[in-house]
């Protein structure tokens, strides 16, 4: 072991795991002469040091999380260190750095890019640590703009809730004045008796229609800002990107949106505006007792803090418990935005009975986790209540005390009695509030956990201007990942305006990803996409998918009219347009056929059209919006060839004077492409035209043959899977690129 | 049915080669499980470059122990799946959230980007996905330290 510290450091790469994987902290540091492999805190405690030879190549590959760094030469390697994906970014810097130090010849083939790599589509981790209940808190932004009206309705609260107080405190000279005097003989005089009975019933109205402006007003409030959040939320979860939507499932997100802003709602309206007028009401109650006898007013006070004391006791275990609750309530919606699409597949395979077994079990689980919130939920109010028993006899007997003493009048201890019925049936209701304000911060937070996910397709600040664009597409170096996969590596790609590119290879050779690279529904994690010579990611992301025309495998209707349907991208398009676009598509005859037309409803998913027809009316919907460029993914995939044929002559008609990419397993579709692209493995293996590709006999070549092979029995049956599994026999090497 | 006399046997670039009888030079291969989590030992192919399946070994208990023993080592260095021993803290109860963990491979941490990447297993344990990728296995919920249980409930 060496303790020299190392001379000049050009690059530094942590590893958190040994060669056998286990974790354990090292650093790794490049000189121009070796890499040395030391301790963190102590760099000059090296533990193995390696001279670098001329010819030696250092190898990044990843695999399920798990980076590997090689060091090689032509014979074999040298040494090989492991790390997480923490350090991928280090460990490209590393690699880059010794490539440009020592390039062998031979190394330009795995020669990281050195421009910066962007972080795969991520959001940032933000640290602010807001613990439960303050989340709350954060719905003032959905309070602000009421300021007034919240002020006036909390106002109107402080006078009903002083009005209501007005009672009981009449008791007390209708006591000692009236009824007591009259039972040692003493004659009620009327005009008295009627004084107080009017300030009773004065009291009683007051309250009644301050409590009824009170609520509406408040209501009203709530109920406003309920809609606000549920619309903030969603419009927000629109602009989120496709990343987003893929992680989550659409039964939790739909409960989120849906009930989770319900309970905050009925929480603002509710309960909130319960403990408010409350909590008023107790400090209001606490001054007059105070005023009245000081003494009697501490003994009634004393089961208040072993009130508060059990309520922070139980605030935790209902506060895990009910967020549980929400989880396993999610699970049950999900198991219906699971099935309910996909009854088709459960009833072809009669899995009735399954699915009722799986929503039973999801259901057992509700209400197990219900069940154990509920048995220190059910615990906990009965214990108020006998508390408030327990302080009512307290008084009781301290106030007899007092009356037989002299001390106080038997009208002081019925007032005190009155008022603390009503303060400690106040004080019941209050330790409810517990539970709610926990239910409505457990949502509270579900709703934020969307609001403050940032799309990972940000807008630029500044964004460029787009007008009139050529649209000629280049990648240059496009690299993508996806968690700890590599999907497409080093992309070069030129397309020439108004020309036409086809992509073809295996399913998982990327070709999707590409084409929703270019879409920008993803961001590339390294390199660049150029339009007209912009980075894409410095246009607005809506003005730039305004240039773009998409046409899918598997079309999507929206629930609306026909002429709705095509008129998506363009809401304002008149009826002219929208025929013409249905005329171009091939359209306009079967859905003049249509009952009602161009007036005819279409269902969620399109039911009553046939595979063909929906998605002649999707490339309706591409063509009105008159787009540069038009992405075709697989657009004729799911249609027999009669249909497809009506379908190629409407997309003739689209790709006129456009830049188009298409995606196609059909290679007969792409015949006409000016440019063909295979890839392979994340990889462009061949670029070059139908035929230029077929004289090749590479990889086209190869996909060709074995279409042409299954196309004989593809006449009868066409949702053959035209070239899923590769004939090993032919073993098949890759075309050096 | 394996061939039989398959040899496999590791390069100078702790590549692992595939040589079967009839074939003239030895395949780099991978290792690949079929069922990682379900059957980690069993229904295990050896694929080429191009991803295209060479050998499929049912159980790893048809090779001979040498062969066994090479393979496992091969998958081992390949890819782990830490066992969750201990969570000793938590950064917060909402996500995203760092975990410091112990493992059956050392003490280290974990962020959880969101309570999606827990999934729970047939078994009663669970697959916890760190946000790079690394993926982490508790085998079952009850082997936890009562601690532990309690933080991972709060993410259930």
């Amino acid at each position: 072991m060496s303790h020299h510290p190392p001379s000049s450091v050009l690059a530094r790469l942590p590893l958190d795991l040994s060669t056998d994987l286990q974790f354990v902290a090292r650093v790794l540091i490049l000189t121009p002469e070796e890499i040395i492999l030391a301790t963190p805190d102590n760099e000059a405690a090296i533990e193995a040091r390696w001279r670098i030879q001329p010819g030696d190549q250092l190898q990044l590959t990843d695999h399920a999380g798990l980076g590997s760094l090689q060091l090689k030469d032509a014979n074999h390697s040298k040494a090989q260190w492991r790390f997480t994906l923490s350090h991928r970014q280090a460990a490209e810097a590393f690699t880059a750095q010794f490539n440009a130090t020592h390039a062998a010849p031979s190394a330009a083939l795995t020669r990281a890019s050195t421009e910066p790599t962007a972080f795969w589509p991520e959001e940032a981790l933000n640290d602010a640590t807001p613990p439960s209940t303050w989340t709350l808190f954060r719905l003032w932004r959905f309070a602000k703009p009421y300021k007034g009206q919240l002020l006036l309705g909390f106002l109107l609260t402080l006078a009903a809730t002083a009005a209501t107080l007005v009672p009981p405190y009449l008791t007390m000279p209708l006591m000692d004045d009236v009824l007591i005097p009259f039972q040692n003989g003493v004659a009620i005089e009327q005009s008295t008796v009627l004084k107080y009975l009017a300030g009773l019933l004065g009291a009683a109205l007051v309250a009644w229609s301050l409590g009824w402006a009170r609520t509406y007003i408040l209501s009203r409030v709530s109920e406003r800002i309920g809609a606000d959040i549920r619309t903030a939320t969603y419009s927000h979860l629109m602009n989120l990107s496709l990343d987003y939507f893929g992680s989550k499932r659409t039964g939790d997100l739909m409960a989120r949106i849906g009930s989770e802003t319900d309970r905050i709602n009925l929480f603002l309206s509710l309960h909130l505006l319960d403990f408010l007028t409350d909590v008023l009401m107790i400090a209001m109650t606490v001054t007059i007792l105070f005023s009245i006898n000081p003494w009697l007013a501490l003994v009634t006070l004393i089961p208040l803090p072993i009130i508060a004391w059990m309520i922070h006791i139980v605030r935790d275990r209902l506060r895990t418990g009910f967020e549980r609750v929400d989880r396993v309530w999610s699970q049950v919606t999900n198991i219906l935005s699971d099935t309910i699409p996909g009854i088709r597949v459960v009833k072809a395979f009669s899995q009735e009975a399954r699915e009722s077994e799986r929503f039973h079990q999801a259901n057992q689980l509700n209400l197990k986790v219900n069940d154990r919130v509920n048995r220190t939920w059910s615990l906990f109010a009965p214990t108020v209540t006998a508390l408030t028993e327990f302080g009512l006899l307290i008084v009781w007997a301290f106030g007899i005390w007092q009356v037989s003493q002299g001390a106080i009048t038997v009208g002081v201890l019925t007032a005190f009695l009155a008022y603390i019925g009503r303060f400690y049936s106040r004080m019941d209701s209050m330790s409810r509030i517990v539970s709610i304000t926990q239910k409505t911060a457990a949502g509270t937070k579900r709703i934020f956990d969307i609001l403050d996910h940032t799309a990972s397709v940000p807008n630029p600040k500044h964004p460029e201007k787009l007008h009139g664009c050529q649209a000629a597409i280049a990648l240059h170096q496009v690299s993508f990942r996806h968690g700890n996969r590599g999907i497409l590596h080093r992309i070069n790609l030129d397309i020439k305006p108004g020309s036409m590119v086809g992509l073809v290879g295996h399913s998982g050779s990327g070709k999707t990803t590409l084409v929703n690279l270019i879409a920008r529904f993803y961001d590339v994690s390294s390199g660049s996409i150029t339009l007209d010579g912009t980075d894409i990611r410095q246009f607005n992301v809506a003005d730039y998918r305004k240039q773009i025309g998409l046409v899918l495998q598997e079309p999507f209707l929206f629930f609306g009219t026909v002429a709705e349907n095509i008129a998506y991208g363009k809401a304002d398009a008149t009826h002219a347009e929208i025929i013409a676009a249905a005329r171009a598509a091939h359209a306009h005859e079967f859905i003049l056929k249509l009952p009602h037309g161009y007036d005819s409803l279409v269902g969620e998913r399109g039911q009553s059209l046939s595979g063909g027809e929906r998605q002649r009316i999707s490339i309706a919907r591409a063509l009105l919006i008159d787009p540069k460029i038009l992405i075709l993914d697989e657009a004729t995939a799911s249609v027999d060839t009669e249909t497809e044929r009506e379908i190629q002559q409407a997309l003739d008609n689209l790709v006129q004077g456009r830049t188009t990419i298409a995606i196609a397993h059909r290679l007969s579709t792409l015949r006409q492409a000016d440019m063909l692209v295979v890839l392979d493995q994340g990889r462009i293996v061949e670029t070059g035209q139908h035929a230029e590709l077929l004289a090749r006999q590479g990889h086209y070549y190869r996909l060709y043959q074995a279409q042409i092979k299954l196309n004989e029995p593809a006449e009868l049956n066409d949702h053959e899977p035209i070239c899923a599994q590769p004939n090993v026999a032919e073993g098949h090497h890759h075309a050096a690129n | 049915m394996l061939p039989t006399n398959l040899e496999l046997s590791l390069d100078a670039f702790n590549q692992l080669l595939m040589h079967t009888p009839g074939t003239a030079t030895p395949i780099p291969v991978t290792p690949v499980r079929a069922f990682p989590i379900a059957a980690p030992n069993d229904a295990i192919a050896l694929v080429d470059s191009h991803g295209a399946e060479q050998l499929w070994i049912e159980h790893l208990t048809d090779l001979s122990a040498d062969h066994a023993q090479l393979l496992r080592q091969t998958l081992d260095s390949r890819e782990m799946t830490p066992n969750i021993l201990r969570i000793t803290n938590i950064s917060r109860f909402a996500t995203p959230s760092v975990w410091q963990i112990e493992t059956n491979h050392g003490a280290t941490e974990l962020i959880l980007k969101t309570e999606d990447d827990i999934r729970p297993l047939p078994s009663g344990g669970y697959l916890i996905a760190d946000t790079f990728g690394l993926q982490f296995k508790i085998p079952h919920r009850s082997q936890l330290d009562r601690q532990s249980q309690r933080f991972l409930a709060r993410f259930l």
